[in-house]
């Protein structure tokens, strides 16, 4: 019996027959020796969104438009847009809670649409436009949906707020006069654990109708 | 996340080109919603990964023929903004059903079909048929939200797709690409149970992927999916029914039951459909073809339940549509 | 006998008792309320935990070869060693460390523990099987009152039935963990906690036992926790993580991240314990009840738990015979920690609930069976004024229908209650008031605000007291370095918190009139601090704003020393509270789906300092009661020993849409002498049994247990 505290691999048994039209090249090239292999670093091939060839395992530059600016970052493929934010960039409004694409914490404003960070890769958020929680206010006024969560005490702990708060700012960004029913259907993927549904509500409704 | 080297191409036949035949090797992400939390629990180790977001021919929702095109990276949220999507009532009803807007903003449609099961021993790591020590954890072990049809075994799960009943009902079609070229299949097909853990729940071949999904003219079939589902925040039904039903004068002519979150396919009721053929679209004929739907159900030891949800979820879907 | 550090007469308040704006509300809903997680050291590494994936076993191997070459690794610990047993998956065995979080993912991953197996169980519900496998203990055998066979003879309705709630998990959203930081002889420490104060002489004390380490004193260790992200009652402790997250930071010299991962927090950070229980409740005719008796059996872990205070609130010795006898089912998973009113709410289900099965029996409006009793609690009047209150905000007397809803259609409508109570006794607490030559004022000391309002109700009981603005006074909190206060839990803090600012501002204050007193050619005792002056009672042309009275301190900075408790301090605050709560719900009989219309919830407080963070923590408990009423369960495999859904997917919670209409009403001006009363607990004992009292109204049928979902409700009808 052993653990090695990862779960066991694919059901899947692999298809040893290798078909046609695999581009044999392509694939070789990038996966290298030892397919796999952990944080190959030196693959310095400029990220673009558009790359035709394979970038990483290893830290790949990347771009992101994050709040109208432009920041350069080093991360692997694999980093999530989340990790990117808190790790790479400080930017900790956003927060991982369940980090699989359920509660809401985690979520930020990409193109217009409410999404989890959790569940995008840095790398894929590239050319696009991501609006954080940190982007939304300046030192001397809040959003009218941060607002509206402070005057309706629709926070406790504070955790999922960030979270909710985006997900309110998608609902006032889409409905300039969204009913109860519509902001309840716009809050739909957040959860907050202290109970603070009964303020945000309200203060999504307020601050949307505004 | 195991670390992988990344490719988004432009092309779809480059995506396919990417693509390694053995299982497991590459991955393909559209959304992400569901391949990255298999990663994330290590459960898909893929060495490369391949977005399709770059590909421009397969994305959108548009108008095809008489019917509905819905391209492979068109996202939940694109279904539901689409003007040609707006005659298919049971699709936007079960598009609906998932109730998160980030789900619906990032999930694509094709993904959604091709997410893998939800099943809690699979996401735990004891493979897709559940096997422990030799033994089949799900018939004795905790199966509420397991199979009631088509578990005979060695698989128990369900297939964790809300569309696919919806679309199957409507008779939608999936588009293939793979190395060889494209093919068509139905989006019936595009499903399996497997028979052992050599097999997916479904047909795609590893270098594969669906570039789009069609559906045909809604025009003279009325359509309805009724959930159960538990709680207004984003959660799996219980059970789904998806029905079409075609009517000559006050009578059903022509009807198509299909069941989501029952079996480890989405489950087309032969029986239920039967049961309607020639009714008019009424409760008694509703909760006919309900219990025809289950007539052949085998729970477990601990899914009960799910064979009424199943019944009044027919029957229900029926009311909505007749 | 009046003291000057009593709260002002009710005529006299400005702010206690009033609505407010949460003063770290701003901050928090921009984002930039820095929580333990969002720490980012220079040089900062990132750790993970190596963690058992057996139930029951002993460690046979360690093998960290192929960690110690992931690209990254950067050092180890060992929590457990070869030869130790582990009890539970997801039990703590090493901590690893990496450049990049995913570094350390890597190396946890690579690292891999060898197991002989052992023996496990986590099944809990039935107790004969659980007995079977020799995991039973007897806790409790409490018989007391009046004779219980002479009761049962008198009785003439009993009721006999089932009843009980499964283990749920805190679900913090902040998981456990922290970030430390140790440079020299200063162990710095961003703690997600409960318990600031406690933090330091917990740590070293773990760390003592390490002999590479040696000697560590408490007054190294500084906590730092301005934020946290929701406790519950799980998070006093440093744990083993904190320990090897500060052997790490030693070990490497950098600053170490070591945050539990969801599952890790669903599994091994937090349980409410379960309990079921076999009842058996007799009255008379009339209703008056006469004899309770129970068995009942819960788990909390391996060394079960869970023993619930039965018969609940209608528990007078003298009248009520009561039999209760405690069984302790042992479980591999993972420990329970203390969950807001440890075992209350689950006392609550298996006494409301027969209780209401009772009611029905004898076809009597619960309302007035529950009023008919209220004299077996130990506070009718609070009881009797409460349930009418609630019936009035429920629209009882429109809505309520003998048991089962005989409408048509398949969804039925129902209402039920249930009613708690908490003592909520004040922690002990100091506190620094400082008054600054420029006006600043300052509340200190090494409390925490999980959420509840601390740094609010601090705030107000500070500007009351000297006659300013909530913005005019900086609470600084959670630092372990501040005057020690205690930690919060079990609803101890408001109560010991703003008594001991309370006399910490009545004695600042007092040497600032002093002071001002001199300049104005009055006595001190003719000051009165108020509308952000300071003037004389008997010469209103003697009046000094508050910065101008405070420029008289010259270079000198006052500080006002208070406590908890305080024998010459006045009656500050008080334990002991009632609250009742009504559910009304609607069953859908075709697929058991519950649907919440409205909870209404009535609460004393004594004296309610904001009214509205008093009214946000009863909406919250209200929530979460509805959350393990109809969603949460942790739900445990017998063959794999594994909690399959410690996640928040299969771990169900609500979302706004799914909680109904929920109304609070908060009893002020009635118990104000008593002071101030912690409020976290009470309302989060009785949402459970109000629900599930009101589905047994709607459909006909008791739902034997919680969470009342759609397979218990139809399987519940099945049976019927």
């Amino acid at each position: 019996m052993s653990s090695n505290n990862s779960k066991e691999g694919p059901a899947c048994v692999p298809d040893s027959k290798p078909g046609k039209g695999f581009s044999r090249r392509i694939f070789l090239e990038g996966v290298g020796i030892g397919a796999g292999a952990v944080g190959t670093i030196g693959t310095a091939v400029p990220a673009r969104a558009d790359a035709h060839e394979p970038v990483g395992p290893g830290p790949v530059p990347i771009t992101l438009n994050i709040n109208g600016e432009s920041h350069s970052l080093e991360v692997e493929p694999r980093v999530t847009l989340i990790d990117a934010l808190r790790n790479s960039l400080d930017m900790t409004g956003a927060k991982k809670v369940c980090d699989r694409a359920t509660c809401g914490a985690c979520t930020v404003i990409v193109d217009g649409s409410p999404v989890y960070s959790c569940t995008m890769l840095a790398i894929e958020a590239q050319g696009r436009r991501i609006e954080t929680i940190e982007g939304i206010s300046t030192e001397d006024s809040m959003h009218p949906v941060q607002a509206q969560f402070v005057d309706k005490d629709a926070q406790q702990c504070g955790f999922c707020t960030p979270g909710l708060v985006m997900a309110g700012k998608a609902i006032a960004d889409s409905s300039a006069r969204p009913s109860m029913d519509d902001v309840e259907a716009g809050l739909c993927g957040n959860i907050c654990r202290c109970g603070t549904y009964v303020g945000v509500r309200k203060a999504v409704y307020e601050a949307a109708r505004a | 996340m195991k670390n992988f080297e990344y490719i988004a191409p432009t092309e779809a036949l480059a995506a396919v080109q990417a693509l390694s035949p053995q299982a497991g090797v590459t991955a393909v992400l559209a959304g992400g919603t569901d391949l990255l939390s298999l990663m994330k629990e290590r459960i898909e180790n893929p060495s490369r990964v391949v977005s399709l977001r770059n590909v421009r021919s397969l994305r959108g929702v548009s108008k095809k023929g008489g019917g509905l095109r819905i391209g492979a990276t068109a996202t939940v949220q694109d279904l539901l903004d689409s003007k040609a999507a707006s005659g298919y009532a049971s699709l936007l009803q079960a598009a609906r059903g998932i109730t998160a807007p980030q789900v619906r903003a990032m999930g694509t449609v094709a993904g959604e079909l091709l997410q893998r099961p939800r099943c809690w021993y699979y996401r735990n790591g004891y493979g897709l048929l559940a096997m422990h020590d030799g033994e089949a954890l799900v018939p004795n072990g905790e199966n509420r939200y397991h199979a009631i049809l088509g578990n005979k075994g060695p698989a128990y799960f369900v297939s964790a797709s809300s569309l696919a009943p919806a679309l199957i009902s409507l008779g939608a079609r999936a588009t293939i690409a793979g190395p060889d070229g494209e093919r068509g299949v139905t989006v019936a097909d595009l499903y399996q149970i497997p028979s052992s853990d050599s097999e997916r729940e479904n047909t795609l071949q590893p270098n594969e992927i669906v570039t789009e999904i069609t559906v045909p003219s809604s025009g003279s079939w009325k359509t309805a999916t009724y959930e159960v589902r538990q709680r207004q925040l984003l959660d799996w039904p219980l059970v789904t029914a998806s029905v079409a039903l075609r009517m000559r004068g006050r009578k059903i002519s022509d009807a198509r039951v299909v069941l989501g979150h029952v079996a480890p396919i989405p489950w087309r009721s032969s029986e239920a459909e039967a049961a309607l053929k020639g009714k008019a679209a009424d409760e008694a004929a509703g909760m006919a073809a309900g219990e025809a739907a289950v007539a052949s159900a085998t729970p477990l030891s601990g899914n009960k339940a799910k064979v009424q949800l199943a019944s009044v979820a027919v029957k229900r879907a029926v009311a909505m549509a007749g | 006998m009046a003291t000057k550090f009593d709260w002002p007469a009710a005529d006299d308040r400005s702010l206690i008792g009033k609505r407010h704006k949460r003063v770290d509300g701003p901050e928090k809903a921009r984002g930039a309320a820095k929580y333990s997680y969002d720490r980012n050291l220079d040089g900062m590494l990132h750790a993970r935990l190596v963690t058992s994936d057996v139930p029951h076993g002993r460690i046979i191997g360690i093998d960290t070869s192929n960690a110690e070459k992931v690209p990254g690794y950067m050092g180890q610990v060992n929590i457990l060693n070869v030869g130790d047993e582990v009890q539970w998956v997801g039990a703590e065995i090493m901590a690893v460390c990496a450049d990049t979080e995913e570094h350390a993912r890597d190396v946890a991953a690579a690292t891999a523990v060898h197991f002989e197996r052992l023996p496990h169980w986590v099944k809990d519900e039935d107790v004969e099987k659980a007995g079977e496998a020799n995991r039973v203990t007897p806790a409790k055998d409490d018989t007391k009152g009046p004779d219980l066979e002479e009761a049962w003879n008198s009785a003439d309705a009993t009721v006999d039935g089932y009843y009980g709630l499964g283990v749920i998990a805190h679900c913090c959203l902040e998981p456990h963990g922290q970030v430390v930081d140790w440079t020299g002889d200063e162990i710095t420490v961003y703690a997600s906690t409960q318990a600031v104060a406690r933090i330091p002489a917990d740590l070293a004390r773990g760390l003592s036992r390490d002999e590479s380490i040696g000697t560590v004193n408490a007054d190294q260790v500084h906590v730092i926790t301005p934020y946290m992200g929701g406790g519950f009652g799980s998070k006093f402790n440093i744990d083993t993580w904190g320990i090897a997250c500060a052997q790490l930071s030693k070990k490497t010299g950098k600053p170490i991240k070591l945050m539990l991962d969801r599952d890790e927090e669903q599994m091994v950070a937090g349980g409410r314990p379960s309990d079921y229980g076999k009842i058996k409740v007799g009255a008379k005719k009339d209703g008056t009840l006469v004899a309770y008796e129970a068995e009942t059996w819960s788990t909390g872990g391996v060394a079960g738990r869970g023993s619930p205070p039965v018969p609940y609130v209608y528990n007078n010795e003298e009248r009520l015979a009561q039999k209760a006898r405690h069984l302790n089912v042992s479980t591999n998973i993972g420990p329970a920690r203390a969950w807001r009113a440890p075992n209350h709410p689950q006392a609550a289900v298996l006494t409301m609930c027969p209780m209401e099965d009772l009611a029905a029996k004898l076809e009597m409006d619960p309302v007035e069976f529950f009023k008919k009793n209220a004299d077996l609690t130990a506070r009718p009047e609070v009881y009797r004024y409460e349930i009418d209150k609630c019936a009035e905000m429920i629209g009882w007397k429109e809505k309520w229908h003998q048991r089962g809803d005989s409408g048509p259609g398949p969804v039925k409508r129902g209402l039920g209650l249930s009613m708690h109570t908490w003592g909520g006794r004040p922690h002990d607490s100091t506190c620094e008031v400082r008054i600054e030559p420029d006006g600043g004022v300052s509340v200190n000391m090494a409390s925490q605000d999980l959420g509840v309002g601390t740094y609010t109700t601090l705030s107000v009981v500070a500007a009351e007291t000297l006659g300013l603005q909530i913005p005019d006074i900086k609470v600084n909190i959670g630092s372990s370095r501040l005057p020690i206060s205690g930690a919060s839990g079990g609803s101890t803090t408001v109560g010991g918190t703003s008594a001991s600012t309370r006399r910490a501002t009545v004695n600042a204050l007092e040497e600032l009139k002093g002071v001002v007193a001199e300049a104005l050619e009055t006595e001190a005792e003719d000051l009165v601090a108020k509308d952000g002056k300071l003037f004389s009672k008997s010469d209103s042309s003697k009046s000094l704003t508050w910065k101008e009275a405070c420029r008289k301190l010259g270079n000198r900075t006052i500080t006002g020393q208070g406590k908890q408790p305080d024998r010459e301090g006045g009656k500050l605050n008080d334990s002991g509270v009632g609250g009742v709560q009504m559910a009304d719900v609607s069953v859908d009989v075709e697929t058991g789906i519950v649907t919440i219309n409205k909870l209404a919830a009535v609460q004393d407080v004594g004296l309610v300092l904001c009214l509205e963070q008093c009214e946000s923590q009863v909406y919250g408990a209200v929530i979460q009661g509805i959350a393990w009423a109809l969603y949460e369960e942790s739900v445990y495999d017998q063959a794999t020993g594994k909690m399959l859904n410690p996640d928040m997917e299969f771990y169900k919670l609500p979302g706004a849409a799914d909680i109904g209409e929920l109304e609070v009403h908060m009893v002020q001006n009635k118990y104000d002498d008593r002071g101030v009363i912690g409020i976290g607990e009470p309302p989060a004992i009785s949402p459970g049994a109000a629900i599930s009292n009101a589905v047994a109204n709607a459909i006909g049928v008791r739902v034997p247990t919680l969470p009342l979902t759609p397979d218990r409700v139809l399987a519940a009808l099945a049976d019927a």
